[in-house]
C-alpha cells in the first residue's frame, strides 16, 4: 500500500465557506479502499459535513483503531492531526486526547471489528464516560482486512460468501450505546448521503458522546444474496424515523413544514436540531422509549435509521471532572507546579 | 539486651484491627525524638483477618533497611504466636496481652516476658464496644511508652494532631495509651534493656511513602492526566496524586481542576488514555505493577515507535494473580526494559527511596518529552508502601518543565521545515507538533513503523530500517541525560565490586559496612537508569568480580548488563533475594561472605 496524496490544485471558482475554505481544503489522500466501498462514502460525508459547519480543519483530531475503517482517516481532514492507533482501542486514546485539550472537536473512527469485538469494553466505558466526542462506527459485519470472516454485528443466520452461516447472536452497538448512557445515538446508511451528512454535522454539534452507527458494505466480502449488510439488503430493510437538518444558530429555518411534522431540538450550543418525523409516535428525546421501539422493529426485520436518541442538554467528561476552561495541555508552570514553600510546609507535616 | 536507639521491635497483628496506625503512632513518637525510624508493613492480601507484621527499626546510625531478627515482639495475634515467638532475638523482649493465661510452654526462657492484660484493660473503661479493638493498639503503645522509655508529651501531642477535628476521639485514645502506659509503670522495671533517647541524630529527615512521594513528584512534574486501574500496591499512589491536586491544584478564581484523572476499565484502557493525552501536549502518566505492565504491552509499543511521551510507574510486587501482590519484588526489570512486540527498548529510572521517587518522578516527565518516549519508574512495594526516614523533598523554583523539542505556531508559520520523524540534529530525537496548532502546517497522522520521516504510510524496507536506526541512536542520546550511578569506594582499593538498585540500597550499605568489619571491601555502584550510563561498564572492567544484588530469581539486571553491555557473565555474581519480604542487610553480607570462603579469597580487600 502506498501514500498517495491528491495533487494541491484547488478550481479556482470552487466555493468556500464561511471561514474561506473549499471543499477540498477537507479532503485527505487517495482512498486505497476497494472500488464501491462504503466506507469511502462515509469519508465524503464527513468532509461534507465539516465544510458545511465551517470548521477549521486543523481543530479537528481524527482518532481511530485497526481496521478497513480505521484506514480511513487518511483520505480526509488531511490539515488535521491523526492517530491510528491499536485494534479497539481508539476509545480510551481519544479519551486522553479529549481530556488534554477540550478545545478541539474529536473524531472516533472504528469498524464493527475494532468497537464490537475486541474493543466492545473500550466503546462501553467511553459512552458511559461522555467523552465529548463523535464515534462513528463503519458497520459492514465483516472483517474486511483479513478478508472476510464474519464481526460481532453479523446476523444471526447471515450467509458468509463462502457459504458459512453465521450462529451466534449480533451486538447492536446503537441498543448498547443506549443503554450505556451515549447522549447522541444515530443510525446511518452510507449509501444515504443526504441521511448521513446531516447527523454527522448534527453529532458534532453535540457536546457529549455522539454514536454514529453506520451500516457500510462491504464490496469484496459482504455484498452478495444472504448478507444482511448489502446494499440491496439495508436499501430494502432501510426504516428511517426522521430525516435531519442542522441548523447553527437560530433564525436560519426558511423551509415551511406542515404542523406535527417537523420537531426541533435545542443543543446546549444553542444549534437547533431540525427532524422531519417520519415515524409520527417516534419521540428521540425518550430513551426508554427508543430502545423498545427499536428492539420491535429490529423483530420486524427492519433496521431503523435517523437520529434514535438525543439528549440536548447532556454534560460531558470535563463537566464531570470540573476541568478549568483552558485546555490542560496549555497549563505552564507557574499554575501547575506548587513550588519550594508549598513543598516545605508539606515536609513539615512528615515529622 | 542493652541497646539505645538501636533496636527492632516487630508487632504481629490481624490485619483490619486498626494496628497499622497506631504502630505508626509508635514510629512517628521516636522520630520526634530525634531518633531515626524506619516503618516496614509487611501484610496480606486480605481485608480482615490474616496476619500481618509491623516492623518499626530505631537506628541512632540512619539504617533504614529491614535488618532481620526481632528485639522486641509485640504478639497480638495468636495464628502467628510460635513464628513470632521464635523471631526473637536471644536475650530480648517478647510484649504479649496477658488477659488470658497462657501455659509456660508457650514462652521461651532466653526472652523476657512482659504481659500486659490489654483485653482486660479496655473492657473497663467507658469506651464503645467497637473501639476496644482499635484502642488495645493504642493501650500496648502507651505501655511501650513507658518500657522503653518515649517521652509519652510526644504521643499525646502525635494524638491531638492526628484527630484534629475530631475532637471525640482524641480522649478514648489519651486514655488508652495512659492506661496501658500506668500498667506498665507499677507491674514492670522501666525502662527496659531496650530505650529510646533523645537525639539529634534525625535531624529534618521525614517519614514518608514511595507512592505519595511519586505522586507529588507527579504534581511538582506537571502531570495533568492520570488514567490507572487499581492494583495493589500502586494504587496508593495514584489515589495520592488525586488528594495532592485537589490541595495544589484547584484553580483559586474558579474552583475548577487543573487535572483530569480517569479510574479507567483496566489497565489497557489506562495506558491509552495516557498515550493520548501526551500525543496531545499534556502530560501524562498512569501507576500500575506487573500484571498492568503485561495487559499494556501493546500500548507500550506503539507509544515506542509512534514516539509518545508516557510515564509509567511500576510498583514491583509479586504475580501473577493472586498470591503475592502485597510482597515485594524487583521483577519486572525485563518486561519492561523490552516491553511489547517487535525490537523496543525503554527507558527505566531506579529510586532508591521515597524521595528520589519524587524527584525522578518529576524528571520523568521532563525525560518522556525530551525523548519522546515511555518512561518507566521502576518503584517497588517497599518503597511504595512503606513509610522511609528521607532528606526532606526539595525544589528549585527556577526549574522549568522541558517540554522537548515541540514546534510552535510561529515557527511553522516562520516556515521552519518540520518532518514528523526526521532526526534534524543528529540526536535521534524529532521535533513534534501539538495537534491544532497551525491551519496549514505540521499536521501528521501518527501510526506504528509503517511512515517515512514525514510521516506519511510506507512499507519501504529502507525507510523502515532508517527509522529503526533512528530509535536506536535516541536511545544512546537517553544515556546522556538519564540520572548517573552513584558510586561508593572501599576505604581501601578493592578487585571486588557490587552493583545494586533501587530499594537494596539501604540494605546494601549497611551490608558493605558490615562486610567491612569482617575485612571484605567493596567498591559499590548503585545503577539508577537503564540505558547504562557508560561508567557502568568501566565498573564492570575496573573490577575482578562484581556481585549483583537483586530482589527477583533470575537476576534480571544482571542479564541487562550482560546484553547490553557485552558484559562477561562469569564476572557478574548473582545475589538473589526473591521471597516477597524486603531485603535486609544481614541476607546480603552473609551471602557475599560465603562467596569469599567457597572461593577461598582472602578478605584482605585484595
Amino acid at each position: 500500500m502506498t501514500y498517495i496524496p491528491k495533487p494541491g490544485f484547488r478550481h479556482p471558482g470552487a466555493a468556500v465557506n464561511a471561514i474561506g475554505y473549499a471543499r477540498r481544503d477537507y479532503e485527505g489522500a487517495v482512498s486505497t479502499l476497494c472500488a464501491g466501498c462504503g466506507h469511502d462514502s462515509i469519508s465524503a460525508a464527513i468532509v461534507q459535513a465539516c465544510f458545511e459547519l465551517d470548521l477549521p480543519p486543523h481543530r479537528v483530531a481524527k482518532l481511530s483503531g485497526i481496521g478497513c475503517s480505521s484506514k480511513t482517516p487518511a483520505y480526509f481532514l488531511g490539515q488535521s492531526h491523526g492517530f491510528n492507533g491499536v485494534h479497539g482501542r481508539m476509545p480510551s486514546m481519544l479519551t486522553g486526547a479529549n481530556l488534554a485539550n477540550r478545545d478541539l472537536i474529536y473524531l472516533g473512527v472504528s469498524g464493527d471489528g475494532d468497537s464490537a469485538s475486541i474493543g466492545l469494553g473500550q466503546f462501553a466505558h467511553c459512552m458511559r464516560r461522555c467523552v465529548n466526542m463523535v464515534y462513528i462506527v463503519e458497520n459492514n459485519g465483516v472483517y474486511g482486512l483479513t478478508k472476510g470472516q464474519f464481526s460481532a454485528t453479523a446476523d444471526e443466520g447471515a450467509v458468509k460468501k463462502d457459504g458459512a452461516v453465521n450462529p451466534e447472536s449480533p451486538i447492536d452497538l446503537v441498543a448498547l450505546a443506549l443503554q450505556l448512557g451515549a447522549t447522541f445515538v444515530a443510525r446511518s446508511f452510507s449509501g444515504d448521503r443526504e441521511q448521513l451528512v446531516p447527523l454527522v454535522k448534527a453529532a458534532i454539534t453535540h457536546r457529549g458522546a455522539a454514536f454514529i452507527d453506520c451500516i457500510s458494505p462491504c464490496v469484496a466480502f459482504n455484498n452478495h444474496a444472504g448478507s444482511t449488510k448489502s446494499f440491496d439488503y439495508v436499501r430494502e430493510h432501510n426504516e428511517a424515523v426522521n430525516r435531519l437538518d442542522v441548523i447553527v444558530g437560530r433564525g436560519e429555518i426558511t423551509a415551511a413544514y406542515a404542523p406535527g411534522e417537523v420537531e426541533e431540538i435545542v443543543q446546549h450550543d444553542g444549534s437547533i436540531l431540525r427532524l422531519r418525523k417520519l415515524a409520527a409516535e417516534y419521540d428521540p428525546r425518550d430513551r426508554v422509549a427508543a430502545m423498545t421501539y427499536l428492539e420491535e422493529r429490529k423483530a420486524a426485520g427492519e433496521i431503523v435509521t435517523g437520529v434514535l436518541y438525543v439528549a440536548p442538554d447532556a454534560r460531558d467528561l470535563h463537566d464531570h471532572l470540573e476541568t478549568v476552561e483552558t485546555p490542560l495541555n496549555q497549563l505552564g508552570d507557574e499554575e501547575l507546579c506548587p513550588g519550594a514553600d508549598a513543598l516545605a510546609a508539606f515536609n513539615a507535616g512528615l515529622r | 539486651m542493652n541497646a539505645i536507639n538501636d533496636f527492632v521491635v516487630r508487632f504481629a497483628n490481624v490485619n483490619g484491627s486498626g494496628s497499622a496506625s497506631a504502630n505508626r503512632l509508635f514510629a512517628r513518637a521516636i522520630l520526634r525524638m530525634g531518633v531515626p525510624v524506619s516503618a516496614r508493613n509487611i501484610f496480606p492480601s486480605n481485608i480482615q483477618g490474616l496476619p500481618t507484621w509491623f516492623e518499626v527499626r530505631v537506628s541512632e546510625a540512619g539504617h533504614r533497611a529491614r535488618r532481620g531478627g526481632a528485639d522486641l515482639v509485640v504478639a497480638m495475634n495468636p495464628q502467628t504466636w510460635e513464628q513470632d515467638v521464635a523471631a526473637i532475638e536471644p536475650g530480648g523482649y517478647l510484649l504479649y496481652d496477658s488477659t488470658k493465661p497462657l501455659p509456660a510452654s508457650k514462652f521461651r526462657t532466653d526472652v523476657t516476658v512482659i504481659g500486659v492484660p490489654l483485653t482486660e484493660l479496655c473492657r473497663s473503661a467507658s469506651w464503645e464496644a467497637r473501639e476496644h479493638q482499635i484502642l488495645k493498639n493504642v493501650a500496648y503503645v502507651g505501655a511501650l511508652s513507658a518500657l522503653l522509655d518515649i517521652d509519652v508529651a510526644e504521643l499525646d501531642r502525635l494524638i491531638s494532631e492526628q484527630f484534629r477535628g475530631k475532637a471525640r476521639l482524641v480522649a478514648p485514645n489519651l486514655e488508652a495509651l495512659r492506661m496501658g502506659r500506668e500498667y506498665a509503670l507499677a507491674h514492670t522495671p522501666c525502662p527496659i534493656g531496650l530505650r529510646v533517647a533523645r537525639s539529634s541524630a534525625a535531624g529534618d529527615r521525614v517519614l514518608l511513602e514511595g507512592d505519595s512521594a511519586a505522586a507529588l513528584g507527579c504534581v511538582y512534574g506537571g502531570a495533568t492526566v492520570a488514567a490507572w486501574y487499581p492494583i495493589t500496591p500502586s494504587t496508593a499512589l495514584a489515589e495520592a496524586f488525586g488528594r495532592y491536586c485537589r490541595r495544589y491544584r484547584v484553580d483559586p478564581g474558579t474552583g475548577r481542576h487543573r487535572y483530569a484523572i480517569v479510574q479507567a476499565e483496566d489497565e489497557l484502557a489506562a495506558i491509552g488514555v495516557v498515550v493520548g493525552a501526551a500525543w496531545n501536549g499534556a502530560r501524562a502518566f498512569t501507576a500500575t505493577s506487573g500484571p498492568g505492565i503485561s495487559l499494556m504491552q501493546e500500548f507500550i509499543g506503539l507509544a515506542y515507535f509512534a514516539e509518545v511521551p508516557a510515564v509509567i510507574f511500576d510498583v514491583q510486587r509479586g504475580g501473577p494473580s493472586t498470591g503475592m501482590p502485597t510482597r515485594t519484588q524487583q521483577a519486572d526489570l525485563l518486561s519492561c526494559a523490552y516491553a511489547s512486540h517487535g525490537d523496543t527498548k525503554h527507558v527505566l529510572l531506579f529510586p532508591e527511596d521515597p524521595r528520589e521517587t519524587f524527584e525522578f518522578a518529576a524528571l520523568a516527565f521532563d525525560l518522556a518529552d525530551r525523548l519522546q518516549t515511555p518512561i518507566f519508574v521502576m518503584m517497588d512495594l517497599d518503597i511504595g508502601m512503606n513509610e522511609w526516614l528521607c532528606a526532606p523533598l526539595a525544589w528549585d523554583d527556577a526549574r522549568r518543565m522541558d517540554r522537548g523539542k515541540v514546534m510552535a505556531a510561529a515557527e511553522l508559520e516562520a516556515g521552519k521545515p518540520f518532518a514528523r520523524y526526521r532526526d534534524v540534529d543528529g540526536d535521534g530525537i524529532p521535533y513534534r507538533t501539538y495537534p491544532g496548532t497551525h491551519p496549514t502546517r505540521g499536521s501528521f497522522t501518527s501510526r506504528g513503523t509503517t511512515k517515512d520521516p514525514q510521516a506519511r504510510y510506507s512499507e519501504d524496507g529502507p525507510v523502515y530500517v532508517g527509522n529503526m536506526q533512528r530509535l536506536l541512536r535516541k536511545f544512546e542520546t537517553a544515556k546522556r541525560l538519564v540520572p548517573e550511578p552513584v558510586q561508593r569506594a572501599a576505604a581501601r582499593p578493592t578487585r571486588h565490586g557490587v552493583i545494586y538498585f533501587g530499594s537494596t540500597a539501604a540494605a546494601m550499605l549497611e551490608a558493605v559496612e558490615i562486610l567491612e568489619r569482617q575485612g571484605i571491601l567493596l567498591d559499590a555502584m548503585r545503577v539508577r537508569a537503564f540505558p547504562f550510563h557508560e561508567s557502568v561498564r568501566q565498573f564492570i572492567a575496573a573490577h575482578d568480580r562484581v556481585f549483583t544484588v537483586e530482589q527477583n530469581r533470575d537476576g534480571q539486571l544482571r542479564m541487562l548488563l550482560i546484553n547490553e553491555d557485552g558484559v562477561d557473565p562469569s564476572r557478574l555474581v548473582p545475589v538473589l533475594h526473591y521471597d516477597g519480604t524486603p531485603i535486609t542487610a544481614r541476607f546480603i553480607a552473609r551471602e557475599i561472605a560465603s562467596r569469599f570462603q567457597v572461593v577461598g579469597a582472602v578478605a584482605s580487600g585484595g
